[in-house]
């Protein structure tokens, strides 16, 4: 693939310089440049993941299209005819699958933002273990790169859905995906799950251990929140991955029989006996589900700042919130099931997790009313960090609207495994989480690289997006009631499928454009690292700490002492102050004019505050 | 159609161009006041107020977008359901599509127009409201009380769908495999389904279900790799299973879906009330045919998992039953594997064979 070369050129030019520099922009232990690097890995495989999408797409929106001008890109999977192999359609679903869930969404999302953020808006020098830290990422790089290489080998990479499930991914001669690639992906994955726990312990680690003075937890900006609850459901759910991963090496290299059993292939019966592929779907559900709200809530929590800032106003409900995002995160860790009604499990648990997942609706409801009530009565500027963010809570409302039609057991019969689930949770997740992570790039693109990105391109990418999105992702539902299955490489073959060509090309024409709205966005951001517009240190007139800090901040964030928080993060157009915004580390009694009753007894508390000493022999 | 999208990338490519070409002349022309203007840089321009119209505006376009697609694109939704069961899944699908459309329209409609009415105004100030209670009450009791009333009808209509089938119920077992569906019926002697295991499959010999010929029972099943029939109006009982990966029976007229496991036999059962004959009339689609799809990922050919499924009229079920030839009876050199002390029973099936290829009445004698 093309992108390969733009790569490894993206990684190679850190590595042209000095021992010094290797040392700080390498081999960093600093969070800031360890959150640059998940950044821009996230961003390359982004690019990877939407280009593989681009190609089946072409399959299934013109099926009868020669792709002969592909094949310097894709070699052998174009076959003579100019048709593009059955198996490889296959292998790019699962890994555009892998790659934007995992690579994309989980790393680039969780580790760009909770490392960058973190730190700077708790008020801590560096991460808990900065070391640790660097050796998530150095763990997220080989990761990648063994997933990159799986891409390029002769059988392909892993073909049997990103939810690999066996025999399907346990037996080399069911399908060719199943052979190295698929070592290749259990390999990588192992990998990425260490990189993600090693991550996440530290992540928690920071938030309870490193706070600066003042800062309780009830004065934690909403990011924070999400990024904890994100880092504690992967800290749970992660191993159990781990686990079914290595049960299935178990099953595929040393003939074991965890998720084997009654198996006759290629003309003969193979030895395996009493295992369970069910076992294999709880296992990896347990972490799957999780992981889509390891996906979504640190975009909800980069959004419920950015709207906040934005919409001159607290964010509304912000206890509401935090309790919202705990339920969310306790009922995700039971609600796997609802994505196996149709295995054959009992209906009798069936019924029990159709409960728990409509039960998931509430909280998350609550989250969207919050978010519309903030907008309600404020002063809306529109940068382009605001727009991506109203357009995550509409994907977020369209997308998880469906989750009730899905979530309920007796529709999902026949439902299940088709567009409408497809159409779903690209909404529900994929775009909004995407849209978060966007939103964050513009909005905490002035503290990351000190300089502004351009407003006019962001404007022009966020409408070609917000567009482009809804258009492919809509008529998906449409192709979805009409009972289209997923990961078909065509219809045609079924006259009860046979309809709805025009559709699917309009979907992919859609899909062609708003890819290449990304390219904005790419050039926005490269051109505005090197020869953007001098950033203030507070840009956007927000509260949070990070914005105390200098345009670019140094090694250890704070030049001089760490400021001290007094006050919650969303003091935003408190009536009878004069600026629209109060900083946290601004104390009550600096405010008087502002201070609401309860506040100005507070001002007593503040000498204790000040005067609290930490132990010092914990370094920071 | 590849010119078609040659020419929105172009179109594309010159739109970006444009907007990029624009943005440096603008940025070209701010640096004379650069200097004096860099404290206001960020300060909100009118593209703000651009920003809050097309907000708007898109939802507009959007709403009339979803109504009208959503008329054109109907006719092909969820194929004409031709089980009771499924016309109540159905029934629920359309009022929870009603509850979530409403949703959808209320809460899209405002959050597209605070945007625009609360949109920057450099006189006016946002309202510091940072919660309320009661709202917080409302708005999660709410939802929680509609979850609860679907959850109450679905939990209703899926205990039903999934419970124990009908003792009268039509019994066809269907397998999955590396890319085919197969059929096998219990046979009109015993109305019974002999033993299968998976060690015994053997597709050089044609065993491909791995039948069991210790069993008595399978002397008279009967295969078939290309047609499913079932009858009209009597309950039919699916026993699913697989003999190398996942599948999934997805028979989307009937509104039937169960994943076949190997090693795990699953079930479905259901009632067709209308024939393939009755579905032509309805359509006017004389060429038209139920078919069983695959819905699980299962390889190359998933796509291609195709078994076309007959329903028939129950007299001519019956019918087309009898005149099927046992698998024993198309494969006599299976006798072998039958038990010495079972073997005169087994006989009368193979045995009978060279006369069956001629005269089908005298078949029926034989057999009885």
């Amino acid at each position: 693939m093309s992108t390969a070369a733009a790569a490894h050129v993206e990684h190679g030019h850190e590595e042209h310089h000095d021992l010094g520099f290797i040392r700080s922009y390498i081999f960093s232990e600093d969070h800031k440049v360890i959150a640059k690097q998940y950044l821009i890995s996230g961003i390359i495989w982004a690019v990877i993941g939407g280009l593989m999408s681009l190609v089946f797409r072409l399959q299934l929106g013109f099926p009868d299209m020669d792709m002969s001008w592909l094949k310097p890109f894709l070699g052998q999977w174009i076959n003579e005819s100019g048709k593009l192999d059955a198996n490889f359609y296959l292998a790019l679903v699962t890994m555009h699958g892998t790659i934007m869930v995992f690579f994309v969404l989980t790393a680039g999302l969780s580790g760009t933002f909770s490392n960058f953020l973190i730190p700077l808006q708790i008020g801590a020098r560096d991460m808990a273990s900065g070391f640790m830290n660097m050796l998530s990422y150095w763990f997220f790089f080989i990761s990648s790169v063994i997933m990159f290489w799986s891409i390029f080998i002769e059988t392909g990479p892993a073909g049997g859905g990103w939810v690999i499930y066996p025999p399907l991914s346990a037996l080399a001669e069911a399908n060719p995906g199943s052979g190295t690639g698929m070592t290749l992906w259990l390999v990588s994955m192992a990998l990425f799950i260490v990189s993600s726990l090693l991550g996440g312990i530290n992540y928690v680690t920071t938030v309870i251990n490193l706070r600066t003075k003042g800062m309780t937890f009830d004065k934690m900006p909403l990011t924070i929140w999400a990024f904890t609850f994100t880092a504690i459901l992967g800290i749970l759910s992660f191993p159990v991955l781990l686990s079914a991963a290595l049960l299935l090496i178990f099953d595929r290299s040393f003939g074991t029989s965890f998720f084997l059993s009654d198996i006759y292939i290629n003309g003969h019966a193979l030895p395996n006996q009493g295992g369970s592929p069910i076992l294999f779907q709880h296992l990896f559900w347990f972490l799957g589900h999780p992981e889509v709200y390891i996906v979504i809530l640190p975009a909800l929590g980069l959004t419920s700042e950015i709207i906040a800032t934005n919409s001159r106003k607290p964010i509304f409900g912000y206890k509401a919130m935090i309790f919202s995002m705990a339920g969310i995160m306790f009922l995700a860790f039971i609600v796997w099931a609802h994505h196996m009604f149709m295995t054959g499990m009992n209906p009798f648990l069936g019924s029990v997790f159709m409960l728990l997942t409509l039960i998931i609706a509430v909280p998350s409801a609550v989250k969207a009313f919050n978010y519309i009530t903030t907008l309600w009565r404020g002063n809306i500027i529109f940068t382009p960090a605001m727009l991506f963010a109203i357009g995550l809570v509409s994907f977020f409302v369209s997308g998880g609207l469906t989750g009730i039609i899905l979530g309920n057991s007796a529709l999902d019969i026949q439902l299940h495994d088709t567009y409408f689930v497809v159409a779903h949770f690209h909404l529900v997740m994929g775009s909004a989480a995407f849209f978060g992570m966007i939103g964050g790039v513009y909005h905490w693109f002035p503290k990351m690289f000190g300089k502004m990105m351009n407003k006019t391109l962001g404007y022009v990418h966020f409408w070609f997006t917000f567009i482009g999105v809804y258009l492919v992702f809509f008529p998906m539902h449409y192709i979805g009631i009409a009972g289209f299955p997923r990961r078909y490489y065509q219809w045609s073959g079924f006259e009860t499928f046979n309809t709805y060509a025009d559709l699917n090309a309009f979907i992919s024409v859609a899909a062609i454009l708003t890819f290449s709205a990304q390219l904005i966005f790419i050039f926005n951001f490269i051109y505005s690292i090197f020869w953007g517009k001098k950033a203030t240190a507070n840009p956007w007139k927000s509260t949070t700490l990070e914005w105390t800090t200098p345009v670019n901040p140094g090694h250890g964030n704070w030049p001089g002492e760490i400021p001290t928080v007094y006050r919650w993060p969303y003091d935003y157009s408190k009536p009878g102050a004069k600026e629209d915004f109060i900083p946290q580390d601004v104390p009550y009694s600096a405010t008087p004019e502002s201070n609401l009753p309860e506040e100005n007894e507070m001002i007593s508390e503040e000498k204790e505050i000040e005067n609290i000493e930490y132990n010092h022999n914990i370094p920071d | 159609m590849v010119v078609v999208i040659g020419i929105l990338a172009l179109l594309f490519l010159v739109l970006t161009v444009l907007v990029i070409g624009k943005t440096q002349d603008l940025l070209k022309g701010v640096k004379g006041e650069e200097a004096i203007e860099d404290e206001n840089a960020n300060d909100v321009d009118k593209a703000n107020d651009w920003n809050a119209i097309g907000l708007f505006v898109f939802w507009i376009i959007s709403a009339v977008g979803v109504v009208w697609s959503y008329f054109d694109a109907k006719k092909d939704f969820l194929p004409e359901a031709s089980s009771p069961h499924g016309r109540e899944t159905d029934y629920w699908f359309w009022v929870s599509m009603a509850v979530i459309m409403l949703a959808f329209f209320v809460v899209n409609t405002l959050l597209f127009y605070f945007p625009f009415k609360y949109k920057y105004n450099k006189d006016s100030k946002a309202t510091f409201y940072p919660h309320n209670n009661k709202l917080e009450v409302i708005w999660t009791v709410i939802p929680a009380l509609i979850m609860a009333g679907l959850v109450f009808t679905g939990l209703r209509v899926w205990n039903k769908v999934m419970d124990d089938a009908p003792e009268d119920a039509e019994v066809v077992e269907i397998m999955g495999r590396q890319f085919a569906w197969a059929v096998r019926y219990p046979g009109v002697d015993d109305n019974e389904l002999g033993n299968y295991d998976f060690r015994l499959m053997d597709d050089a010999s044609g065993n491909s279900f791995g039948i069991d010929y210790t069993d008595p029972k399978s002397f008279d099943d009967f295969t078939n790799g290309t047609e499913m029939h079932i009858p009209k109006g009597k309950p039919v009982l699916l026993k699913i299973r697989a003999r190398d990966v996942l599948h999934s029976v997805f028979i989307p007229h009937m509104r039937v879906k169960m994943d076949a496991v190997p090693g795990m036999p699953t079930k479905f059962w259901f009632v067709a009330d209308k024939s393939t004959e009755d579905m032509r009339a309805e359509l006017n689609n004389p060429d038209f045919n139920y078919e069983i799809a695959c819905t699980e990922v299962c390889g190359r050919s998933h796509f291609g998992m195709k078994l076309i499924l007959v329903v028939d009229e129950p007299e001519d079920y019956e019918a087309w039953k009898k005149e099927q030839t046992p698998f024993l009876t198309q494969n006599p050199g299976f006798i072998e594997k039958v038990p010495a002390n079972l073997k005169a029973r087994a006989l009368k099936y193979t045995q009978g064979e060279e006369e069956v290829a001629l005269v089908t009445e005298v078949t029926e004698e034989v057999v009885e």
